[in-house]
């Protein structure tokens, strides 16, 4: 084999294993007691681990949504057929990147959220926070060349749920994005910074790890709020892999 | 060339929670190949939980190795269907040729990230013998990923997350 060779072999082989686990702590072990939920509803089998050569010689590609099925109106929020959504309007943009930091672009990002009182417009939301007959409150976008979505949308408001004696969730979006391939599927939650409620969440608490809990909270940035317009944040998705552990990191130990 | 230190942590994942019809239930997405059409497949199945009990606020979505994809969420009853066609047979990194299979993710309220599964066929039972994936998994937990049916009827691979007859997962 040339040199050339082995090098390549080298880079396919370490795109391969850089899809590894998650680093402790990044994820919530699917039973934590806190979130009551969860007793019901975790495999009490341990995952199985498919030996590496046994595995997909292919990693799965995620599905293409076409221009066609996303249209400029989607990542707007806070436009309905008569009228505005009421509430603290805000923008919300970030990039996806893989964990070597590359932007994956054209991949869908959809959103989902409560309105600014809290309420979601789904028929299963009974609490009485009120509805606005103008926000629907679910969105999407394409990722643009740089990876970089945008949506305009209203800050939600927190909401009470039945999980402890006087619980609320923090105000919160959840996102849903895609990437390149099944290992990079991601559904997780936005949070905004300096939120009172962090303390008795057990939904973002049940991440272990301290810094990978902040990454899921909201920049706020004032170069992306517009005068007279909306606040804006700042809000990067970071999925697995391949790409996390360069080969020339690796060569300099 | 970029320190370690500049390369982003990853964001953890989260639960759907109870209202993800708003963004995740399209219609559409339902439907991977149109019922009817040459080849097309039927799978449906329920999601149940530790107490045998239906998943009304989950979402289940199958990948297949010739990219088609399709999702739909559970309704009252648990119940999920999707409009599909078998994916060919393919290859592990060792050159071993797989059985047909659907790589499934069911996110759901009270699960803090997606469980991975795959969906196997039991008129397939040539090729699912030789499976290496089946064949890795101890012998009576194995058909939790055989879907039972026919191209004809339909085939149903049903998901219980915890409990009796527990579907395995895969850690990916
Ligand atoms: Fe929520």
């Amino acid at each position: 084999m040339s040199d050339d060779d082995v090098r390549r072999a080298a880079i396919a082989s370490d795109e391969r294993d850089s899809f590894a686990p998650a680093p402790a702590g990044t994820h919530a072990p699917l039973d934590s007691p806190e979130y009551r939920s969860t007793a019901l509803r975790h495999p009490a089998h341990a995952p199985v681990r498919l030996d590496p050569a046994k595995a997909d010689a292919t990693e799965l590609a995620g599905p293409v949504f076409g221009d066609d099925a996303v249209t400029e109106a989607d990542a707007d929020l806070t436009r309905a057929a008569h009228g505005e959504a009421v509430g603290q309007r805000v923008i919300v943009t970030g990039r996806l990147l893989d964990s070597g930091g590359r932007p994956i672009p054209s991949s869908l990002v959809e959103v989902w959220q409560a309105n600014a009182s809290g309420r979601y417009a789904h028929q299963r939301d009974q609490w009485p926070g009120t509805l606005d007959p103008n926000f629907a409150g679910a969105g999407r976008a394409l990722t643009d060349d740089e990876g970089r979505y945008r949506f305009v949308t209203i800050r939600p408001g927190a909401y009470p749920w039945g999980n402890h004696h006087n619980a609320w969730r923090p105000a919160h979006i959840h996102f849903s994005v895609f990437g390149r391939s099944f290992t990079q599927r991601l559904v997780t939650q936005m949070y905004f910074p300096d939120d009172p409620l962090f303390f008795q969440d057990p939904i973002l608490n049940s991440i272990p790890d301290e810094a990978a809990r902040r990454r899921l909270v909201a920049r706020y940035d004032h170069d992306v709020t517009e005068p007279e317009w909306a606040l804006g944040y700042q809000f990067d998705v970071v999925v697995r892999g391949p790409g996390a552990t360069p080969l020339e990191d690796r060569a300099h130990g | 060339m970029a320190e370690a230190t500049d390369r982003p942590g990853l964001t953890p994942s989260q639960t759907v929670g109870p209202f993800l019809h708003l963004a995740l239930d399209v219609p559409g997405d339902r439907v991977a190949v149109e019922p009817g059409s040459d080849g097309s497949i039927v799978v449906r199945g329920r999601v149940t939980d530790g107490n045998g009990d239906p998943v009304p606020d989950g979402l289940v979505e199958t990948w297949q190795i010739d990219g088609r994809f399709a999702r739909c969420a559970t309704d009252a009853r648990g119940e999920w269907v999707v409009h599909t066609a078998k994916p060919p047979a393919a290859p592990t990194r060792d050159g071993t040729l797989q059985a047909p299979h659907l790589c499934v993710s069911v996110f759901a309220r009270g699960l803090l990230d997606r469980v991975v599964t795959r969906c196997y066929f039991d008129d397939e039972a040539d090729a699912n013998d030789v499976d290496p994936a089946l064949a890795a998994i101890v012998e009576d937990r194995r058909h939790t990923l055989v879907a039972g049916g026919s191209a004809v009827d339909g085939y149903r691979f049903d998901i219980r997350l915890q409990g009796d007859d527990e579907t395995v997962f895969f850690d990916i």
